[in-house]
């Protein structure tokens, strides 16, 4: 790889120990993927927060790279395994605390903002059009190269963390423009609409890329979509097929850049949208647990909750993730009294996919089809997906 | 017998192979604690990895197998070198911080259980003794 004076003094270890583990990770990702050289990123996502995920060896390098590393760019944090300030409230024990905010604090000793949220892009990690980004999070990869038409590779734990101590990443894959054509082409015969519905939408196709093994779908028929029913696509898309980046006819900007393609053509109508919202429906399921917020809710979903619930009592254990920065706009709308008084709970910071709740609950009810991959397979729950609204009928019933 | 492979990471070390056709998962799929491999129906299940040559064709499974890795050189329980076919990033991220030597672009049809190997990661090459 061509590198320049600064990249070559980090190797040397003129930037200290840290910079010069990161830069010999970038540079053999560089290497093995052929990149010619490294390029500038404007901000970095850090997924492996968790530390269910963690775990001791994942907290030991991370202190070692503390020791003398430091945030070259604007970094933020993937969820945690707990909400930072509510956590007794929802059930996580006092030892999962105590080790969760010891890995938040070596994140926080770099320099890296420790909003612990899936949505960067939500709250100030906001990257613009065409920007280099090293960003964790498949959801949040795929928001940004997609929705946003923003620069990155599904990053991991590691390489994010490296680019946010040398403030680069070498150049290859998503960033560069002949490998963002889209392969398959996705005619949706359907009105789609809710969250739930583009997750359903988003395992349809994401399911199918996997059968084909191509990554890069471009999705016609879609006449409107909110930013919220983009993230709950965005996720079920990057959960089910791996997809790091889709076009969308109308919707997403770079959608007249690339060709459609001609040759694998997938019609997706009603009775596929059906079928697999059918196959997100455990027949047995019995609820007990009802979360809204994967990826991490919105204002305007908590808005809308907070409309829902006014006046009404909770029966089940419901939680709402979010964002802390989004929690702390809730709250002073007077949306989060209105929730909290009906039972509901906030879990900041967190999520049902990261949080230590293995076993804790039999069904779990969602409106995201991510978040009934991961409900079964890493939870071990039923699931169930639904509207917003029908999640909170079921909490109140 | 010397193969002629793709640097990955640094470093030389000579041990016994051990020598699966299976993609090897470090989250999950290895315990840390005993170096042994515990993924149900894996070729290499119940064995130890620990101190050996160890020789699959690439990595699966979730990033956080690099951190697996790193936790395991600390426990003393890492196999000495890694030799891929094709590497992946979460091996050869697990390479680099948990400093394992690393070579891939070999054919491990060439490599037998038991076989004493040196691996040298700076050279990028393999050679069986």
């Amino acid at each position: 790889m061509n590198l320049d004076k600064e990249e070559k003094e980090m190797l040397e270890g003129k930037y200290g120990k840290a910079a010069q583990k990161s830069m010999e990770i970038l540079i053999t990702l560089g290497e093995i993927f052929d990149a010619e050289s490294m390029v500038e990123v404007c901000g970095v996502q850090i997924a492996g927060v968790s530390y269910a995920n963690l775990d001791e060896a994942g907290l030991e390098f991370l202190s070692e790279m503390a020791k003398d590393g430091n945030v070259r760019v604007l970094t933020t944090l993937n969820p945690a395994g707990m909400d930072r300030e509510n956590w007794q409230v929802l059930g996580i024990d006092a030892k999962f605390a105590k080790n969760q905010n010891r890995a938040i604090d070596a994140f926080a000793k770099m320099g890296i903002i420790t909003t612990c949220s899936c949505t960067p892009y939500l709250i100030g990690n906001s990257p613009h059009y065409g920007q280099h980004l090293a960003w964790a999070e498949s959801s949040a990869v795929c928001y940004a190269n997609s929705v946003i038409g923003a620069r990155t590779n599904r990053e991991g734990g590691p390489s994010a963390l490296a680019s946010a101590l040398t403030g680069k990443t070498p150049i290859y894959g998503y960033h560069l423009d002949e490998n963002r054509h889209a392969e398959v082409l996705f005619i949706v015969n359907s009105s789609v609409k809710g969250t739930d519905e583009f997750g359903v939408l988003g395992k349809i196709i994401g399911d199918k890329l996997v059968k084909l093994g191509k990554k890069i779908p471009y999705i016609v028929g879609i006449s409107s979509a909110t930013v919220e029913e983009l993230k709950s696509f965005c996720a079920s898309v990057a959960t089910y097929g791996g997809t790091a980046l889709f076009h969308m006819e109308g919707i997403t900007p770079e959608f007249n850049k690339y060709p459609k393609p001609n040759k694998d053509i997938v019609e997706i109508n009603q009775n596929d949208l059906d079928r697999t919202r059918a196959e997100l429906i455990d027949d047995e399921a019995e609820i007990d647990f009802i979360s809204i917020g994967c990826p991490h809710a919105s204002i305007h979903e908590i808005a809308q909750l907070a409309n829902l619930l006014e006046g009404k009592k909770v029966k089940k254990e419901f939680w709402i993730t979010t964002a802390r920065p989004t929690k702390r706009i809730a709250d002073e709308a007077g949306y989060s009294k209105i929730i909290e008084d009906s039972g509901a709970k906030f879990a900041a910071d967190t999520c049902c996919v990261v949080a230590p709740i293995k076993g804790r609950f039999k069904g779990i009810m969602v409106d995201s089809a991510k978040a009934c991959y991961y409900g079964r397979a890493k939870n071990k729950f039923k699931v169930k997906i639904g509207t917003i609204q029908e999640c909170v009928e079921e909490a109140i019933k | 017998m010397k193969f002629v492979g793709r640097k990955i990471y640094k470093g030389t070390a000579e041990a016994e192979a051990i020598v699966t056709n299976d993609g090897i998962s470090f989250y999950g799929g290895v315990d840390p604690d005993s170096g042994k491999v515990v993924e149900v129906g894996h070729e290499l299940e119940g064995q130890s990895i620990t101190g050996k040559i160890l020789v699959f064709p690439s990595g699966k499974g979730s990033t956080v197998g690099s951190y697996t890795m790193y936790r395991m050189k600390k426990n003393n329980t890492a196999p000495a070198a890694i030799v891929n076919v094709q590497i992946d990033t979460i091996i050869a991220v697990g390479c680099i911080i948990s400093e394992i030597p690393c070579v891939d672009k070999i054919d491990i049809n060439n490599i037998k259980n038991g076989q004493i190997v040196k691996v040298n990661g700076s050279e990028g090459t393999v050679e069986v003794k």
